[in-house]
């Protein structure tokens, strides 16, 4: 493609059509940044306004605050279980709609309904299904054991966590299917055919042909998913709100506690600056390991 | 003979897969005797509308009225000032791919780091618990996204019906708005649906920067979640209000769904 020749006046019109979305980005992407980083050097409370410095106090009480890296502990581990669970489970359902299905659009679209609603709503609804008392998993369960079983699935420290991971799961499983399922479709199927033909099974030519062909994809969609396991927040404040006591919290919850209920300013702002540190490291780390296909 | 396993196994995992949404749909149409039953019941006796006539009453339904009007004028501000952006980014190469990779990063940032901040400006400048409060910081969120999504579309529409409108005498700003915003018509309709989406199903920045007046029906939603007391018939059938829309625009946009939310990276 040759470069098209752009004149003065093109490019004069072109920052004035960037202007008003640079200011906003700015505002959202550059203010907040700036103003952690001074407000966590401070000591500013509910109690005290202090706006003194004082140097890495912040940082030095968040590195010796075990509920702190609890919660980035559950964080990741959220996303440790989440993510693969999602791309497998994913990946799976997209094979079985890969060949021609009766009704199969119709499968898709409703599919994709979970993805769609508000993690709210979602959360919302697995708590109706997991009532210990009222809801139809607990008498399922019942039903198979033959005798009367109550879970506490949201208050058991034994079973939150899986209550957590079923509500994450169920709603991203669609958004991974949706995904691979089109990238699948469009990959070449006489490329399939001829390993076959060679006399490759199925698993052998999942791995060594499909797979290599939409891993720009999985990656993008692991990507976006990753990321927003790693700020997860809606779900969880549905179903637990970070508890029982403080089992499921997770950074943005603790962040969200320190900051909104407990008004410790600067010490919410040390905590930001370091899940943007955090972050940043782990989006470079994974960015190394894989060439985003652009 | 595989075709039909697959078949019921494709079955099977649909009515899984929906059955959370059946069961909050059918909550809504329960009477309270029916929710609060052991074993529960699966399927209600008669589909009554109290649960949603209790809404109306109590006036619980200007949350969903709250969330249509930030969600709608977020939409519009960010596809106006979004648009052009990728349209510069698109013909230009305005800012370079520095530029474009540093919107698209902006999406990454934590809400939960945002949040806070923009909260103690809100204070100061009194825009807690206002519209435009909310409406500007859901702008700015999705710009990014409305960015990348238009910058795709608009690459795609070929560059020789822009330069011989030029030649025709159009100025660079009206080759955009009557050439180009036609053209990207279907473009420009999806990224905005699920921009809207986005806005719509938002919960923290909601949950942070609104107190009663303008209250989100996400929000509204985690009111109705305390103690023992959970209202069940309310939680479900303002649910079902915040869900509907969502269903609507996903069926009208099948055809864009995948390319809307890998963010372009498949065309499907």
């Amino acid at each position: 493609m040759t470069q098209p020749n752009v004149h003065r006046h093109d490019r004069r019109f072109g920052y004035a059509m960037i202007a008003p979305a640079v200011a906003i980005i700015l505002f959202i992407g550059l203010f907040p940044l700036i103003w952690t980083l001074l407000v966590s050097v401070q000591n500013i409370s509910m109690i005290d306004e202090d706006t003194s410095f004082q140097g890495l106090l912040n940082y030095q009480r968040l590195m010796s605050d075990t509920r702190f890296w609890e919660a980035l502990g559950h964080t990741l581990m959220f996303t440790a279980v989440a993510l693969p669970l999602e791309l497998i489970l994913g990946l799976a359902l997209a094979l079985l709609f890969l060949e021609e299905l009766p009704g199969r659009p119709v499968f898709v679209a409703l599919l994709v309904l979970p993805t769609v609603i508000s993690p709210i709503v979602a959360g919302a609804a697995w708590r109706l299904l997991f009532d210990n008392r009222f809801g139809p998993i607990n008498q399922v369960i019942s039903w198979m054991a033959g005798e009367p079983v109550t879970i506490l699935w949201l208050n058991d420290p034994n079973f939150v966590y899986a209550a957590i991971l079923i509500a994450e799961v169920w709603q991203w499983t669609p958004f991974m299917f949706l995904l691979l399922f089109a990238s699948l479709t469009n990959v070449d199927p006489s490329l399939s055919e001829a390993a076959r033909i060679d006399g490759a099974g199925f698993w052998r030519t999942l791995w060594s042909i499909i797979l290599p062909v939409i891993r720009p994809v999985i990656v993008i969609a692991l990507l976006i998913r990753g990321l927003d396991l790693f700020r997860i927040f809606d779900v969880i404040w549905a179903l637990t709100k970070g508890g029982p006591g403080t089992r499921t919290e997770t950074i943005s919850i603790y962040a969200y506690v320190q900051g909104f209920q407990q008004f410790e300013t600067s010490y919410t702002a040390a905590m930001a600056f370091v899940i943007i540190v955090i972050l940043t490291v782990l989006v470079m780390a994974a960015l190394k390991r894989v060439e985003i296909a652009r | 003979m595989r075709t039909a396993i697959r078949f019921v196994v494709a079955v099977m995992v649909t009515v899984l897969f929906l059955f959370p949404i059946y069961w909050l749909f059918t909550i809504s149409f329960k009477t309270p005797d029916e929710i609060f039953s052991y074993p529960p019941v699966w399927w209600p006796s008669s589909f009554q509308l109290s649960n949603y006539t209790v809404l109306f009453r109590d006036g619980d339904v200007i949350t969903i009225w709250n969330s249509l009007v930030v969600a709608s004028v977020s939409t519009v501000a960010a596809m106006l000032i979004g648009t052009m952006c990728a349209y510069a980014i698109a013909r230009f190469r305005t800012g370079g791919d520095h530029f474009s990779i540093w919107v698209l990063s902006q999406r990454m940032v934590p809400p939960i780091v945002v949040v806070f901040p923009i909260f103690l400006l809100y204070v100061k400048l009194g825009l807690v618990d206002t519209y435009l409060g909310l409406i500007i910081l859901y702008t700015a969120f999705n710009l990014p996204y409305v960015v990348w999504m238009m910058r795709g579309y608009l690459q795609e529409i070929p560059r020789e019906i822009e330069e011989s409108a030029l030649v025709d005498g159009c100025t660079r700003l009206q080759v955009f708005t009557k050439i180009v915003l036609p053209l990207a018509r279907t473009g420009l309709f999806a990224t905005a649906v699920f921009t809207f989406v986005f806005a719509w199903n938002e919960f923290l920045f909601a949950l942070v920067l609104t107190r009663s007046a303008v209250t989100t029906f996400p929000v509204q939603l985690t009111h109705y979640f305390g103690g023992q007391s959970n209202f069940w018939a309310k939680i479900s059938a303002m649910s079902v209000l915040g869900t509907v829309p969502i269903f609507l625009a996903v069926a009208f946009l099948q055809r864009y769904l995948v390319r809307g939310i890998s963010l372009g990276a498949v065309k499907g």
